[in-house]
């Protein structure tokens, strides 16, 4: 199958919407399909050889941040250009609400096409019902993918129509393996946590108050912390002054990094205490096969099959978090049979499973269709 | 010699009044020129936004640039979300800069029915923004000037009115004249 997909992001600049599309395309080619990707695109940003570039995207204010798009009659000259030579089978558009390719591409193009929605913005549903010239490329897509539940109820109800939800993959190769970060885990072992360090639904205040009672239990025990935060140094402040040394912040880091990170700890810690619809990060640590301990909720109770597949504290206490995790440094064994059933339980995640979904959406549109070709009735 | 004394006192207290009252009446005035100045801003703005409107609507530009033009209006029109007028204002004008900014984008859409008046306007518009602005930043600067003289403040000549403010935002629909570098 030949399969155009539209991004409306620049590729050069780390994203979900980019990290997303480039998992897609490659799980895609894997299973045999022909791809091709169009992006916003620096000159001289090294692309994979499955993305044509469409030219720099402009930073514009869009809802009240400053976004990079791509708009104007030179970005539709180029996605014009890259559909009549593409000769797809199907166009799949992501974001087509934002005023950038994918909504160009859906304006451009007649036949089979697929929008996925990231995150549905409620304010869009005025804008659209009022400016023709956007429905118009709007009531083209011929069937819409959400990523999560979340975004298939903002498209409901701020947007009007339907989706099916098909969760984001895991690219679980690129989890398998890692070198450990110089020095960790270390012989008194190491707990790790990835995510934002303020955001309190993140809840890395209850791994840090886990520590204060496994930190003095564990003279060599240590923490791996990995996220962005505002101020870092007040959320280290937080810590009891005589624990803090043990206690590692890298701040953001990169896929690379992460990944390393995830290899470097003998325990990983999810201790959200909610907001999570999946858990794209407690998938990837168990496709890293690094023993996890999870919050109990819904998200990482379905993610880590019930508790087999991870162990599951009382979401919120401290107490219990460090009862599990202690538990889990001292008994090898158990984190050996965690992993090997982590490793199982992720491939049903891998993204070669979700473009299997994904594939099947494509055939349905293109049923009794010839394919994708450049509208007539766009003025050139 | 007494009675020439009083004349004088009085004199100078009738001058002195008249002085008082005159430097009052004028603060006065200030503010109403100052409120008439705001309104000839708020006009041009909405002037602006309606051209915005039109071209934004026309069918002339692409669905990106409609959509973001039209985000960009919309954020003027409503004050909903906590976003600050002269900031929604700033925003409209950057997306209009990002429009107009585009390599040949007049060229891309001469011959087009109405395209050269819309085009028109909007800049027109956006350029009497400019002008408007500058004419009540000046109006507020003189009041603001006339209320801190000592005499005004220890005689509290401008009364309850509050001192008008200020109105800054990005105007210019030039790139390289842009108040703020957004890349």
């Amino acid at each position: 199958m030949k399969i155009g997909i539209v991004c409306p992001y620049s590729w050069d600049v780390p994203g979900g919407v980019q990290q997303h599309i480039r998992d897609l395309a490659e799980a895609l080619i894997d299973a045999g399909h022909e791809v091709s990707v169009i992006s916003p695109a620096d000159d001289d940003t090294p692309l994979p050889p499955y993305v044509v570039g469409a030219g720099r995207a402009v930073p514009v204010p869009y809802n009240g941040s400053v976004a990079r798009l791509s708009f104007g009659f030179l970005s539709v000259s180029r996605v014009r250009r890259w559909i009549r030579e593409g000769g797809f089978d199907v166009l799949h558009v992501h974001e087509p609400e934002i005023p950038s390719l994918s909504l160009l591409a859906c304006w451009v193009a007649t036949g089979p096409i697929v929008a996925t929605v990231h995150t549905a913005i409620p304010r869009s549903r005025i804008l659209l019902v009022t400016y023709p010239v956007v429905r118009t490329g709007m009531e083209k897509i011929n069937g819409r993918i959400a990523v999560s539940e979340a975004a298939r109820t903002t498209l409901v109800e701020h947007i009007g129509g339907d989706a099916v939800v098909i969760p984001n993959g895991v690219a679980t190769r690129h989890y398998r393996k890692a070198e450990p970060l110089p020095g960790w885990p270390g012989p008194g072992g190491a707990i790790g946590f990835l995510g934002r360090l303020d955001e309190p639904r993140k809840g890395l205040h209850v791994l840090l108050k886990a520590f204060e009672i496994l930190g003095p239990q564990r003279p060599g025990l240590r923490l791996l912390v990995a996220g962005r935060a505002a101020d870092a140094e007040e959320v280290l402040y937080r810590v009891p002054a005589d624990l803090r040394d043990r206690v590692v912040m890298l701040g953001q880091v990169s896929e690379e990094d992460k990944i390393r990170v995830l290899h470097s700890v003998d325990v990983f810690c999810s201790p959200n205490t909610g907001g999570e619809s999946f858990g794209i990060v407690t998938a990837e640590a168990m496709a890293a096969g690094v023993p996890i301990v999870a919050s109990d909720i819904e998200a990482f109770r379905q993610v880590l099959q019930g508790g087999e597949a991870g162990e599951l504290f009382a979401t919120g206490d401290p107490a219990d978090l460090a009862r599990a995790a202690g538990r889990l440094l001292d008994d090898p064994a158990r984190r050996a049979s965690l992993s090997a059933a982590a490793l199982a339980a992720v491939a049903q995640y891998d993204w070669s499973i979700v473009a299997r979904d994904v594939l099947l959406v494509y055939e349905t549109v293109m049923l009794g269709r010839t394919g994708v070709a450049v509208a007539q009735d766009v003025p050139s | 010699m007494i009675i020439t004394y009083i004349v004088i006192i009085i004199a100078a207290a009738l001058l002195a009044g008249v002085w008082v009252s005159w430097r009052a009446g004028r603060i006065d005035r200030l503010h109403t020129r100052v409120d008439m100045a705001r309104v000839a801003l708020d006009a041009t703005l909405l002037r602006r936004s309606s051209a915005a409107l039109e071209l934004a609507t026309s069918g002339l530009l692409d669905p990106a640039t409609s959509l973001l033009l039209a985000s960009a209006i919309h954020g003027t029109r409503t004050r909903d979300g906590d976003r600050p007028r002269d900031l929604a204002e700033s925003d409209l004008t950057r997306a209009l800069r990002a429009a107009f900014s585009q390599p040949d984008f007049r060229a891309s859409l001469s011959g087009k029915e109405g395209a050269d008046e819309l085009l028109t306007e909007v800049e027109e518009t956006a350029h009497q923004v400019f002008l408007a602005r500058k004419f009540y930043n000046d109006m507020v600067a003189a009041t603001r000037d006339a209320r801190n003289r000592r005499l005004a403040r220890v005689l509290h000549l401008s009364g309850k009115a509050p001192a008008p403010e200020f109105f800054e935002m990005d105007d210019s629909l030039i790139a390289d004249k842009a108040g703020a570098p957004l890349a």
